[in-house]
Order: structure tokens, then C-alpha cells, then sequence
């Protein structure tokens, strides 16, 4: 039967519309699909998370505790010596540019969790003499612990007190061992590492699986249609010290 | 021709000789054990076929730079699977693919790298599994 000139308009019609339609509605089922765990592994173009801090129950730990127990990070008992992936800090000293006297009470009390904050421009990168810590090609700023030397260079050039030095050997310091993960040595920096290891893995971090009020949003910032994407331009949100220039890839909903 | 010290020119020319040649005849004759090292673990009983990543003699001599090879791989490349010549592939981890066959380190690893005084130190940092340590 040959199609009358209207049957092929109603065809033609209905093509183009089932085209158009997906890319209008889709941000409803945009959502990535990620976490197999021993999955496939995650993959991005640059890896960002973002933190709504608004969202942390006063007192909650949970990210900073799955964090330092799958990474074996050491507890000193010496504030001076701390090693620390993941912590908190007060708004002020987070945001010193931000803040001010007349901030609404509940932001000055505010514990923000702050991390590696994974530059896109990274200074420790640039001073590292060993080429210890590095750029991925997905975005993490990575530490070849081989590598490094102890120089400490790299904590200098951090502005965000992102890493700690290993003064002695950690692993009599670390309450239980995770043994998928090995230890730092005695001379060696260590810093969050976004868990490459459990993207590898198809996990996403241990942080943001730790989060039970899903404070913490990891994704990937080049995919427009990504979770993190969508959040990040809905919702007003600040990067830490970001006119240093060193694009940091922590984005702060406040 | 007459030298004058002769007697402590030669002595001394032949103690020199003797200390330099040391290596090569000290231990002439002698026979040392080489360290037996033992491959009775539960994992390597239970496999059909004994054999390595790769094979023995591959690994007796270049398995320190299998190792560099693959931790270049892992924290630079994000290699995590090394492919062996005969095609299988492998997680390329110290310990959990090395230990998880040789989970008697001591009487492995530990034996032939004291034996020839060599002290690689991947294990201050990678975890020697619990069964392992003992």
C-alpha cells in the first residue's frame, strides 16, 4: 500500500518528536547509573563533588570515619602531626573570605566536611620535584607514594591544608588495618585520593557511600546531564579560596 | 738492578694480590645451600597446573621489575590487569594476587631476599594479608 501524502506527514511528525522529546524531559532520568560494586569501573572527564553541608546532623562523623578506616590514615593523638583525608572546619575558616561578624548564626556554626580539593590547576602538581603527586586525566590530583621523597613542598604550595606528613612510622598509629589498601611509610605525604581505588572498582567514594543524609554529591562535571551538574547549577554554591586560581573542583552549596 | 725496600715492595705486591683475587678464590670448593624455598601453600596446591604469572625462570630472574612494571602501571595508568604471555590475565597486585599463592612469605620471599641480602622494602607500606604474617 503506498502511504498518503497525510500518513507520511503523521510518520515524518511523529519521528521528529520522538527525538526532541528525550533531550527535554530527560534530566528526570539523567540520574547517572553508577555503583556496581566489582563493577565496571567509574569513568569521567573530570571528577567534582559537591558538599551541602546544611545537610550534616550536628556531631556526624560517618564520612571521615569510612574514609580514614578504608585508606589506613593514622590518628597520632598530636594535633601537630595529624594526617587527615577528610575533617571539618568552622564556615570562617573554610570561607575567611566569606565570612564575617554579622554571618546568620547557624552558617557560623556550621561544620563544613573539607577534602583534597582535587584543583583543576593544582599547585602541589606544580612543585612536586619528584613528580610524586600528578594530574590524572580524569581530574585527580594523585600521589605516587613511591615516589615521594618527604620534601613537603607540596604542603607549602596547598592552600587548603589539604595534606599531612608522615613524622613517624603509621602503621602501629592505625586502629585496624584494612588490608585492600596498603599504609604510607615513615617520610611520606599522603592526601585524599577521590578513591580511585573503588572507581576503579565501580564504587563511588567512601565518603559519599558513608553519607546517610546524601550531604555529599560525586560526580562528573563535564557531563552536563550528571547529577552533580544539575545540582551545582540550581543551587548557589562557593569553592574554597577559588580566586587563588587553582579551580578547585569542591563545590560548597551554602 | 737492585731495589732498594725489595722485601716490603713484593710483600706488599703480594698482599695486594691476594686481597684483590679474594672474591674469586674465597669459598673455592665449598659448597653453599642455596635456600629452598617452598611453594606448599593451600592456594598452589590446588592448582592444575604449577606455574607463575609467567614462567619460572622469567620470574626467578625479572620478577622485581614485573613488579615496577605493574606498579608504574596501577598508580600512573590505572592498569589494574596485567595479561601474561599466555594470554591469562591477572590483577596486578602485590598483595593480593603475589601473596594470595605465595602466602608463605616467609618461607618464599623472605628466604631467597635474605640470602642474597637484598631489602626490598614494598612491605612497609603493603599489607602483608593476617594468614601470612602469622
Amino acid at each position: 500500500m503506498k502511504p498518503s501524502r497525510r500518513d507520511f506527514l503523521k510518520i515524518a511528525g511523529m519521528s521528529t518528536l520522538s527525538l526532541v522529546v528525550p533531550t527535554i524531559i530527560s534530566p528526570a532520568w539523567a540520574k547517572e547509573k553508577l555503583t556496581i560494586p566489582g563493577g565496571e569501573p567509574l569513568t569521567a572527564k573530570r571528577w567534582g563533588m559537591a558538599i551541602d553541608a546544611s545537610k550534616c546532623p550536628a556531631g556526624c562523623v560517618d564520612c571521615i570515619t569510612a574514609c580514614h578506616g578504608a585508606h589506613n590514615v593514622p590518628d597520632f593523638g598530636n594535633p601537630k602531626d595529624e594526617v587527615k583525608w577528610i575533617w571539618q572546619e568552622k564556615f570562617a575558616a573554610a570561607f575567611p573570605n566569606e565570612s564575617h561578624p554579622y554571618l546568620q548564626e547557624s552558617r557560623k556554626q556550621l561544620r563544613l566536611p573539607v577534602l583534597c580539593n582535587q584543583c583543576a590547576n593544582p599547585p602541589c602538581v606544580r612543585v612536586c620535584p619528584t613528580k610524586s603527586t600528578f594530574q590524572r586525566q580524569d581530574g585527580i590530583v594523585m600521589m605516587d607514594y613511591h615516589r615521594c621523597i618527604g620534601c613537603r613542598l607540596c604542603m607549602a604550595a596547598c592552600p587548603y591544608g589539604a595534606r599531612s606528613m608522615n613524622y613517624r612510622d603509621p602503621q602501629p598509629f592505625i586502629r585496624k588495618i584494612n588490608p585492600d589498601f596498603p599504609t604510607r611509610t615513615k617520610g611520606v605525604v599522603e592526601k585524599c585520593n577521590f578513591c580511585e581505588e573503588r572507581l576503579a572498582i565501580g564504587l563511588k567514594p567512601a565518603c559519599v557511600a558513608a553519607c546517610k543524609k546524601k550531604a555529599l554529591v560525586f560526580g562528573d562535571m563535564e557531563n552536563p546531564r550528571s547529577e552533580i551538574r544539575l545540582l551545582i547549577e540550581n543551587r548557589f554554591n562557593l569553592r574554597r579560596r577559588a580566586s587563588l586560581g587553582t579551580q578547585p573542583q569542591i563545590y560548597y552549596i551554602v | 738492578m737492585k731495589l732498594s725496600n725489595g722485601i716490603k715492595i713484593i710483600a706488599g705486591i703480594v698482599i695486594f694480590v691476594i686481597l684483590i683475587t679474594f672474591l674469586f678464590w674465597y669459598g673455592k670448593g665449598k659448597t653453599f645451600l642455596q635456600p629452598a624455598l617452598s611453594l606448599d601453600t593451600p592456594a598452589i596446591a590446588q592448582l592444575k597446573e604449577i606455574r607463575c604469572v609467567e614462567d619460572t625462570a622469567f620470574m626467578r630472574a625479572n620478577h622485581m621489575k614485573l613488579l615496577v612494571t605493574w606498579r608504574e602501571g596501577v598508580v600512573r595508568e590505572g592498569n589494574r590487569l596485567y595479561t601474561a604471555r599466555d594470554g591469562r590475565v591477572f590483577d596486578a597486585s602485590l598483595s593480593t594476587t603475589c601473596l594470595k599463592c605465595h602466602s608463605n612469605k616467609q618461607q618464599f620471599c623472605d628466604r631467597c631476599h635474605n640470602y642474597v641480602g637484598a631489602k626490598p622494602n614494598c612491605f612497609s607500606c603493603h599489607i602483608i594479608p593476617a594468614e601470612v604474617r602469622k
